[in-house]
């Protein structure tokens, strides 16, 4: 473990956060190694990757804030920008162009009246097209909050944009959303779980980011 | 296909709770590890050289042979590749999401037979539902003694940790992903001297294997090295997850014996093409692989060796199917514009010549190209890949830049007239 340098370098974490951030650091070898987790702890506590942030988890793992900075940097899903509360993130690599992606993308810019890359004015959804993620079986595909549907159409994107501005879920049950939104699957997923995606980072237990009942199936 | 089934035996008996650790026992789950604690480790690594078992990520290496280079210092490390993103794959998904148990055996095993106590199970920031079932598995195998210390009464200790990545492909090579699990910039290291076997996580030494790979070593435990080395054709032994996408109308994820023909795997196994439209190319391994056409390929046996001797590869099995009604200049700009987004940035021709390829095939594409821009798109993939010859040469630190070559020269060769035609009239004929 790394040592607290200054109290002002620890500020803004809570201590429940910083406990959360010592488990982490101590699943590693090395406590540089956990700056990657911290960085999503530190998005699910500010809702994105803030200066303020960086620096809690440069502290965490003994690294300086530029440091932090620069790895936060090379990867795509550290939001550096406050991304809204939902992230729509569209595919339209290969094999969900070949089925319609662009025009999928395009429905949910036109209905949510967001370009990609960009957030509505309130702070609620957020566009993105996204490289490959792996759900080819079931393309065209999109994530909400990292949380998969697949087998999209036009319609059903717009249907989404339209539910995600209605109803307004505290979180993102994937499961749910295929459902409702969803089309045909890269595989048969077996039992959906209920758990759920509490903003625009990834849903994982050990980040303290899963909502709902862990585990418990819907069959 | 009356193929056997390894990797989703059990997904595909139990599809309801494959996942959990009561019938992962129930369905003979661990007993490969008790067996394999009983042996001396290199015993272990014996019987997957054996099998012959080639690393299902890519690169096709076999796998006993990488556990035996292994320097010997320590504290040795055994990382699990799950950052799967090679346009097309979708397979470690499925063996993450529904068999978690059967990869995490095979990791235990790994790292018993490589003298490792700290094994990682890196998973793609965009995989959360895999990275939960794997959590879940890994925190009820602890719970049971499958992990930990004294693992069994054979006193061996192992602790595994979950790492989630951010969003990046080049972490799928295996150096990049060992400076993101050292908490850095994703960039791959130069081979030599940063061989992961001898200088890996924290210097030390390290097995990278994939998902898939670690996930046929509790069979090869059970049944022997020689019983999985029996199934397919010399060289491709054993089963290959194949994640079969684009224009079939069953596309989705085919546990397959290697050595049937494509034709068998585009017309029977993925039942074709909708509308019984024709056919028009393919690529057989991954955004990264030289693509083929029926002409030339459709009956070409589908293994490692003859792909790679046809001028492509098996890469991480992922088929692309492209019938057609495609355009295949906008499915380059595609391709390549996925490698232009991934560069890390490092070598100059990877990072400059992929998104100059890709704003010329998009300009292309648009309709605003000129003759002169054939020999550009040829003259930068040379840069990245001198001679674009396959294998590919490098003037890269990796191989991310020159696999954005592979689909310039199928539109430079294959589909020379439809390119023209972009050019000449305009913007694409296909409309």
């Amino acid at each position: 473990m790394v040592e607290i340098r200054s109290p002002s370098v620890r500020r803004g974490w809570s201590e429940s956060v910083r406990a959360r951030a010592s488990e982490i650091v101590k699943q590693y070898p090395d406590p540089r190694s956990a700056v990657m987790p911290l960085l999503y702890l530190a998005m699910a506590e500010e809702g994105y990757l803030t200066d303020n942030g960086m620096r809690e988890v440069a502290g965490a793992v003994g690294l300086t804030p530029a440091q932090v900075r620069a790895v936060a940097s090379f990867y795509t899903m550290y939001k550096r920008e406050n991304p809204g509360r939902y992230l729509i993130s569209c595919c339209t690599s290969i094999s969900c162009m070949l089925l319609g992606s662009d025009e999928v993308l395009g429905a949910i810019e036109d209905e949510s009246d967001v370009a990609a890359g960009e957030t509505d004015p309130e702070g609620l959804i957020s566009v993105e097209h996204v490289e490959c993620i792996g759900a080819c079986g079931g393309a065209p595909a999109v994530t909400v909050n990292y949380e998969l549907i697949e087998g999209m159409t036009t319609e059903k994107a717009r249907e989404l944009v339209r539910w995600l501005r209605a109803a307004r879920p505290e979180a993102i049950v994937g499961a749910e959303c295929q459902e409702l939104f969803g089309g045909r699957r890269s595989f048969d997923w077996g039992p959906f779980d209920r758990d759920s995606a509490l903003g625009p980072y990834p849903a994982f237990g050990p980040l303290g980011t899963v909502s709902g009942p862990a585990g418990e199936q819907d069959g | 296909m009356s193929a056997p089934s390894i990797v989703t035996d059990r997904m595909t008996r139990h599809p309801s709770d494959s996942h959990t650790l009561e019938r992962y026992l129930e369905t003979g789950g661990y007993q490969a590890l008790a067996r394999a604690l009983q042996m001396p480790p290199e015993e272990v690594t014996g019987e997957v050289k054996a099998a012959n078992l080639r690393g299902r990520g890519g690169a096709g290496f076999p796998c006993g042979v990488k556990w035996s280079f292994l320097a010997p210092a320590k504290p040795a490390y055994v990382v699990v590749n799950g950052d799967e993103s090679e346009p097309g794959t979708f397979k470690d998904r499925q063996l993450m999401e529904r068999d978690p148990h059967q990869m995490l055996e095979g990791t235990i095993i790994t790292s018993y037979a490589n003298g490792a106590n700290h094994a990682f199970i890196y998973i793609r920031g965009e995989y959360p539902r895999s990275a939960r079932r794997v959590q879940q598995a890994v925190e009820d195998a602890y719970a049971a003694g499958y992990l930990g210390s004294d693992i069994l009464g054979s006193g061996f200790d192992l602790e595994v940790t979950v790492h989630l990545g951010a969003g990046a492909y080049i972490c799928g090579e295996e150096t990049g992903l060992l400076n993101s699990l050292e908490g850095r910039r994703g960039e791959p290291r130069l081979k030599p001297p940063y061989y992961p076997a001898a200088k890996g996580l924290y210097m030390k030494p390290t097995i990278v294997n994939n998902v898939e790979t670690l996930a046929n070593v509790p069979w090869i435990i059970q049944n022997g090295g020689e019983a999985f080395a029996a199934i397919g054709p010399e060289g491709s032994q054993g089963t290959r997850l194949f994640s079969i996408s684009g224009h079939v109308r069953r596309p989705g994820n085919y546990e397959l014996v290697m050595g049937l023909t494509w034709r068998e795997l585009i017309y029977e196994v993925a039942g074709g093409i909708p509308g019984d439209r024709a056919l028009k190319c393919w690529i057989p391994g991954g955004a990264s692989a030289p693509w083929f056409v029926p002409d030339d390929h459709l009956d070409l046996p589908v293994t490692l060796d003859d792909t790679a001797k046809a001028g492509s590869m098996l890469g991480s099995g992922a088929v692309v199917i492209m019938d057609e009604t495609t355009c295949t200049v906008r499915a380059t700009e595609r391709l390549v514009r996925f490698f232009a987004h991934e560069s890390c940035g490092q070598c100059t021709p990877c990072r400059e010549g992929c998104s100059w390829l890709e704003r010329i095939l998009r300009r292309i594409e648009e309709g605003a190209g000129r003759e002169v821009d054939v020999d550009m798109l040829l003259d930068i993939s040379d840069n990245i890949s001198p001679g674009l010859a396959w294998p590919p040469r490098m003037t890269t630190i990796c191989p991310l830049g020159p696999s954005a070559v592979s689909p310039i020269l199928a539109i430079t060769s294959y589909f020379k007239d439809e390119l023209m035609a972009h050019i000449h009239q305009g913007g694409c004929p296909l409309g």
